[in-house]
């Protein structure tokens, strides 16, 4: 009976909006920080386009494009479940490397910028010599990432190491390695700086380190690697 | 040896020669023609000799304003388009194998058929910052006239319907992307091209007619993230249909567009 009544109702689910359908749909997340926090490492009107303007359009495509994807397979229309894969891939991990993004960055007095102690501090040495060279490696990465990308420090756990990689556009880490974990992105997209730092990326991912919230990086790493 | 071996993956020295990027490890470079030997072998000296130079814009850097403010010259000129010249005379320094090529075939060569060698990105940006510049021009935008405007009619319709479709290319790129009007040399029509970091339609012997940087940098500064803003200013205010036009005129001396008019007896 239950069943009868299912199917009966099916055919009302497809014209319902996609929030009652129970379609998760995506918001854009506070941060734990003012915008002006982070000076001068980063600027307060930097902040503002960042978390405000460009997260927030892909928050807003993302959602537009999982109602399409929805509809798509709803009605099982495979060409177009397959050409919205990149739409979904682009703003979708745009909105997971920023909401990362958000939580690896501290103001001072929050811990920004100290650098880790513990077991991520330990893992950090045995796997990169030292906690500079990890910053260094990082910092020439990044400033080698050709046009738009981020600079990741990551955990792989099937290999129990750390790892350092580079993702171009909005590509998650995962796209790297399906063991990969993201503990630390760096993003790379001249929005994440330009107002500031203009061209000269190093400078920006030099000072970038004074904010850099290894509290979470830190947490992080010891769920994971449990 | 003729030059081109060590290019072509038929050198001598070993298969992966291609994939290694070390060319300067090469023993058999060959001696380029004529005086085209530019290292200073003089006893005394080291001193390498720059092998292209930045082009000025043909506009002096605040003739853009307000469209495109002396600001964002002087930084995406002086800054990012100076670096690439450095960032390419630097890799030319270093690999005699490169000497002689024009800009076209560097960039070409470089592009290594979708697996781009390190001296691709600096030669293709150079080649399309200075194709950047001379697409713009104070007082433009508006549209195309005579030869140019029939034929975008004949390829989209009409001049509105390409417009559309240029910015939506522009609106709908990912990442670091160019937006190219090219004339396709096979299909002999004009085609709308989105190219992502420093790829640009040279490399497929497509012949560029305009395009618009829709890298970051070149709007932050006067739009910020605003960037469906900055292409209409583009498109309205900045846009040089005479320089595509003269782009389009030299096209035709490759590419026949009409067919010919063979009297019927």
């Amino acid at each position: 009976m239950a069943l009868r009544t299912l199917i009966a109702r099916n055919p009302m689910r497809a014209a319902a909006p996609a929030a009652s359908r129970g379609l998760k749909t995506f918001s854009l997340p506070d941060l734990s920080y003012d915008y002006g926090e982070l000076e001068p490492a980063i600027s307060g009107e930097i902040m503002q386009l960042h978390h405000q303007k460009h997260h927030q359009t892909y928050i807003t495509n993302y959602n537009k494009a999982l109602e399409q994807l929805d509809a798509a397979i709803a009605k099982g229309d495979a060409s177009t479940v397959v050409k919205l894969q990149s739409a979904i891939k682009f703003n979708g991990g745009g909105h997971v490397n920023h909401s990362i993004f958000w939580k690896n960055l501290a103001p001072v007095r929050a811990g920004g910028g100290e650098p880790p102690h513990g077991s991520l501090h330990k893992a950090i040495d045995s796997n990169f010599g030292s906690f500079e060279a990890l910053i260094q490696k990082m910092n020439a990465e990044g400033a080698a990432v050709q046009g738009s990308g981020w600079v990741w420090l990551g955990l792989d756990k099937e290999f129990k190491r750390l790892v350092v990689e580079t993702t171009g556009n909005q590509d998650p880490l995962v796209t790297k390695g399906a063991s990969l974990v993201p503990l630390l992105g760096i993003d790379v997209w001249e929005h994440a700086y330009y107002l500031q730092y203009k061209n000269v990326r190093p400078d920006y991912l030099k000072n970038i380190w004074k904010v850099i919230n290894w509290k979470y990086a830190s947490e992080v790493f010891d769920k994971e690697s449990a | 040896m003729s030059l081109f071996n060590c290019i072509t993956n038929q050198c001598p020295l070993g298969s992966n020669f291609g994939s290694s990027n070390k060319l300067g490890s090469c023993g058999a470079v060959p001696q380029l023609g004529g005086g085209a030997q530019r290292r200073d072998k003089s006893r005394n000296s080291r001193s390498i000799t720059a092998y292209y130079g930045l082009k000025t814009p043909p506009y002096k850097l605040d003739a853009l304003e307000p469209y495109m403010t002396q600001k964002t010259l002087e930084v995406h000129w002086g800054a990012h388009h100076r670096g690439y010249v450095e960032a390419l005379n630097k890799h030319l320094a270093k690999n005699d194998l490169l000497y002689g090529y024009t800009m076209d075939e560097l960039i070409k060569v470089t592009y290594n058929n979708g697996n781009p060698w390190p001296e691709f990105n600096s030669a293709a940006q150079v080649w399309n910052h200075d194709f950047f510049w001379e697409s713009m021009q104070p007082g433009g935008g508006e549209m195309p006239t005579l030869g140019l405007l029939q034929q975008i009619e004949k390829d989209f319709g009409s001049f509105i319907n390409f417009r559309e479709k240029f910015v939506e290319a522009a609106l709908t790129s990912f990442g670091s992307c160019w937006v190219w009007l090219v004339l396709k040399r096979e299909k002999r029509c004009l085609a709308i091209v989105k190219t992502s970091n420093a790829i640009n339609p040279l490399v497929w012997n497509d012949i560029p007619i305009t395009g618009l940087d829709v890298w970051e940098h070149a709007y932050y500064l006067d739009f910020k993230n605003d960037r469906a803003k900055y292409i209409n200013t583009f498109m309205d205010h900045l846009i040089s249909w005479e320089a595509a036009a003269a782009r389009m005129a030299r096209a035709q001396s490759f590419v026949n567009l009409g067919e010919p008019k063979i009297p019927v007896a």
